[in-house]
């Protein structure tokens, strides 16, 4: 597989003439979410390899994103009838990443060609997609910069241009810092080696978000047996009330 | 200290929780409201998904409901006749409310409908039992020591048949009333995702005449069994009752039902009426405000779910 990307590479890249590939790895190819968790730092790094000297130009570029697992949200816009703020036309836009961070040596309009985006899905505008338009809401890209805009004061979209450092035109090294509110599945990390704008080549890495202990028997329980799990619910609120009136009573004697 | 929530998946301060918790215990107890209107917003506000707040937020309600009837209990508080009656014509006013519910969501505008009926009912009920306080209050400065308490005045109700003794109460009258009242309550309580206690309360006072004494056991003896039925449903249909976040508000709320019900005792019923009616009016203020201020993100987002 590798060297099949390889050939192509090769194959593709005859006019810049350079063979230059990624060799990639990730601190931790899993995250496991307790109860306690606040979070985990991932250290993506790697090296370029290379069988001939550096190019001295155009110079080297690394983009790193992670994201978490996707979904469809519905983007809302509120619109002001009869004196009162209403739910207005409303867009679905798929493949929306629960955690979108991008990391590079440069902003990416400076160091990624559009066609090249656009092959690859490398930004944020990229990955997301309109996949149902309401009649009144043929404004849709305003839509998505408005899920964009949201997500990223949120937190949970990123982008740090200066995120990657490269050494040497060797190493290189991007730290993330997944927030508490991560949602379970697998995350992707995709890595760009590029050089006047074009990619040369491609790594991926996965990390499996998952919960464990208490987390994990809480979410099975409630999704495989719902009608146990909302009676255990209401037994726990049943002896806590009971209990606290009991205490009480003792207390007060 | 953080702690990280399976269902919701968010991460959130331990200690907000218990907080909130004991706020709205307090309150539940103190008023015999079962705080669904306070407490979905609460959770909303430090970012847990809607879905579950108000799934949660019922459990929550289940637990310091039960704290404060036991509570209420001793003190022969709870008029368990009245609350059946209620309770049945609420099973009936839930079920209704659950279609309309359903109606309105295929319209769209689900809720704005939901904010539009929280403003019209708080909005009437907390002007009114404010007014109607703030004068029996005047009134007994004005007099002093003088009680204009009124004995039983007859009115249409007490004409209607199948009248039942009320002992806690002190009412013999018909079932047909407080049935209404309960199923009247239970279509509101579906549509608004609440216990209902905030309009219970006012109607067992003003339109039933129940003594404020056993009104707010009473509530909350209702309360248990609506917010149950809600837990179990959302449980099942949508998977969005937080055990880990009901277990941590349930721990804040039943310690704070025990101080709001003892509090209760030691206030005036006026006093008591008053304060509810600032609560209500508050809240019903806020909603307000919200629909008509340009809110600062006009776009809003909602996971659809596959």
């Amino acid at each position: 597989m590798k060297f099949a990307a390889f050939i192509v590479m090769i194959w593709a890249g005859t006019a810049v003439a350079q063979t230059e590939s990624l060799v990639t790895g990730v601190s931790q190819d899993d995250v496991q979410i307790t109860a306690d968790f606040t979070g985990s730092d991932i250290l993506v790094y790697g090296a370029v390899r290379r069988d001939s000297p550096a190019p001295a130009s155009p110079p080297l570029d690394v983009i790193v994103t992670l994201e978490g697992p996707s979904n469809v949200v519905a983007v809302r816009r509120k619109e002001r009838r009869l004196g009162i703020w209403v739910n207005g036309p409303a867009t679905e836009v798929g493949d929306v990443p629960s955690y979108f961070a991008t990391a590079s040596t440069g902003p990416l309009e400076q160091i990624l060609l559009p066609e090249e985006d656009l092959r690859h899905n490398i930004g944020i505008d990229r990955r997301v997609r309109v996949t149902k338009i309401n009649a009144d809401a043929m404004d849709f890209p305003k839509y998505v910069q408005a899920l964009l805009r949201i997500r990223a004061a949120g937190g949970v979209f990123s982008s740090d241009p200066r995120g990657v450092r490269l050494a040497e035109e060797t190493l290189f090294r991007a730290d993330f810092a997944l927030p508490a509110n991560l949602v379970e599945g697998d995350f992707r990390v995709r890595l760009f080696l590029l050089r006047g704008g074009k990619v040369l080549d491609v790594q991926e890495q996965m990390i499996d978000v998952r919960k464990t202990g208490i987390e994990r028997q809480l979410t099975l329980m409630a999704h495989q047996q719902p009608l146990l799990y909302g009676l255990l619910s209401l037994l726990m609120a049943g002896i806590a009330g009971w209990g606290a009136s009991e205490v009480f009573r003792l207390l007060r004697r | 200290m953080q702690i990280y929530l399976p269902i919701a998946e968010v991460s959130v301060n331990l200690f907000v929780l218990l907080g909130l918790g004991g706020l709205v215990g307090f309150l539940s107890g103190m008023f015999g409201v079962g705080g669904g209107f306070l407490i979905t917003p609460l959770l909303l506000f430090i970012g847990v998904p809607p879905g579950v707040a108000v799934a949660t937020g019922a459990n929550q309600v289940v637990a310091s409901s039960i704290s404060g009837v036991l509570a209420q209990l001793r003190r022969k508080g709870v008029d368990f006749r009245m609350g059946a009656v209620l309770l049945l014509g609420g099973m009936l006013g839930s079920y209704l409310g659950v279609k309309i519910f359903a109606y309105m969501t295929a319209l769209g505008q689900v809720d704005v409908l939901v904010q539009l009926s929280y403003v019209v009912f708080l909005g009437f009920i907390g002007a009114t039992m404010f007014w109607e306080s703030a004068r029996s209050i005047w009134r007994s400065h004005r007099q002093g020591a003088a009680n204009l308490r009124r004995a039983h005045e007859h009115s249409w109700m007490h004409n209607l048949p199948f009248k039942v003794k009320f002992r806690q109460s002190g009412l013999y009258i018909s079932v047909l009333p407080p049935a209404l009242i309960g199923a009247a309550v239970g279509i509101l309580a579906a549509i608004m995702g609440v216990g209902g206690g905030f309009i219970l309360v006012p109607a067992m006072i003003y339109l039933l005449g129940m003594p404020t004494r056993v009104v707010v056991g009473t509530s909350l003896f209702q309360i248990i069994f609506v917010t149950s039925f809600t837990t179990i449903m959302h449980a099942i249909n949508s998977q969005t009752v937080d055990m880990m976040l009901a277990f941590l508000l349930i721990v804040g709320g039943v310690i704070g039902a025990q101080f709001g019900s003892r509090l209760s005792t030691r206030l005036k019923a006026e006093q008591l009426r008053i304060l509810l009616a600032l609560l209500v009016l508050a809240v019903c203020i806020k909603i307000a405000v919200d629909l008509l201020m340009t809110p600062s993100e006009t776009y809003s987002l909602s996971l659809v779910l596959p």
